[in-house]
């Protein structure tokens, strides 16, 4: 149905896969994926082959998102981190690209599935966990130890710290998730009207005036959205990084 | 202007460097005035800008610290046959931590990094 709402975060497979009876067929979410991916690669190799001193105007916006994660990161994790640079431009471009490329019409928005946001923050959950062991050894758990906390609460507090901490990759992931799920929803229900309304003769049509004003509005507000939560996933990205880096209270 | 240029001619060099020394931390006095009326204002577009978005991060952060509690719960139950009693200890402790996700990011609550304040870097940086 050309007017369900959820139509379009449905998974279709393009061509099967099976290996010992598991599913790993190429589906629409994997295409998108690829094509983030070569997307980024493309336009980043492209647009920094000039190397020149006086960028191009596509030079100068790639290092223009070079800058502005290498100063978030910097600001968030110190010089330490910029050891994590690699992962967290990945992360960044790949989240910004796949949240525009969602915003093509007939396109499919990968960061609207929970699993992929999910990957990703597990992606970043685990990094922290294994970097802050391996840094830090068991000095990393003070970061779940408080200091300044009377002596019979600290039981407690750090389970609390521990739940909090293991709740940080599901609200990383249902962030991203929620707003372009919810952002495309809401996009695709005010179409609707559009369509519904104008079929329902002149007074419709001009009654779908406002919804038509109000689907020009959400689209400005998503493409915004779509900055916004690349720049949230990086930031937040960042910040547990620093965690890993500096474990101390 | 000009005619208190006349009287600055006159002076010693003594008492012109105590009037610059003076200028300067009026000056600067002045600019800390200015930084914390910015600041202020920044941090006051930036939260009526993007409400939704705010909306958006403190669901999350206080949804998320709720599941984990109950999964752990729930998960603890079944490992040691304790039902119903961790799913409520884990759910109230979710609940807790989730207010404190909550708070600590929406700037209440000192977070745990001492990064995120740039005033209390000294205090806390110290190894140890």
């Amino acid at each position: 149905m050309a007017n369900d709402p959820i139509h379009q975060f449905q998974i279709q497979n393009i061509f099967p896969i099976e290996v010992g009876g598991m599913d790993f067929s190429f589906t629409n979410s994997s295409l998108f994926m690829v094509l983030t991916v070569a997307a980024t690669s493309a336009f980043l190799i492209f647009s920094t082959s000039g190397r020149g001193l006086v960028p191009s105007r596509l030079q100068s916006v790639s290092e223009m998102a070079y800058e502005f994660v290498a100063g978030t990161l910097r600001s968030a994790a110190g010089t330490d981190g910029m050891r994590f640079f690699p992962l967290v431009f990945s992360l960044f471009m790949f989240v910004l690209v796949a949240n525009l490329f969602g915003m093509f019409p007939y396109f499919f928005t990968i960061t609207s599935h929970i699993i992929v946001t999910f990957a990703l923050a597990m992606l970043v959950i685990l990094t922290v966990i294994v970097y802050g062991f391996m840094r830090n050894g068991m000095s990393f758990l003070k970061l779940f130890v408080p200091s300044g906390v009377p002596a019979f609460l600290i039981p407690l507090v750090t389970l609390i710290e521990v739940i909090s901490f293991l709740s940080r990759p599901i609200s990383l992931s249902v962030r991203l998730f929620a707003n372009m799920l919810a952002g495309h929803i809401t996009l695709k229900v005010f179409s609707g009207f559009i369509v519904s309304l104008s079929a329902m003769g002149a007074v419709g049509v001009f009654g779908a005036i406002i919804p038509l004003g109000m689907t020009v509005a959400l689209t400005a507000l998503e493409f915004l959205v779509a900055f916004l939560q690349a720049y949230v996933f990086t930031v937040l990205t960042c910040m547990y990084l620093n965690d890993a880096i500096h474990p101390t209270h | 202007m000009s005619s208190q240029n006349g009287d600055k001619e006159d002076r010693t060099v003594g008492t012109l460097e105590a009037g610059l020394s003076e200028r300067r931390a009026q000056l600067n006095r002045k600019l800390d005035d200015r930084r914390v009326v910015e600041e202020k204002a920044a941090r006051k577009s930036t939260s009526s800008s993007s409400g939704y978005a705010q909306a958006m991060k403190l669901s999350s952060e206080f949804i998320a610290g709720v599941l984990v509690g109950a999964g752990i719960g729930w998960v603890a139950d079944q490992w040691l046959g304790t039902s119903p009693f961790g799913l409520i200890v884990f759910l109230l402790l979710g609940f807790v931590a989730g207010i404190l996700n909550v708070l600590r990011s929406a700037g209440v609550v000192e977070h745990p990094d001492p990064r995120n304040q740039p005033d209390t870097d000294v205090q806390n940086d110290r190894p140890d």
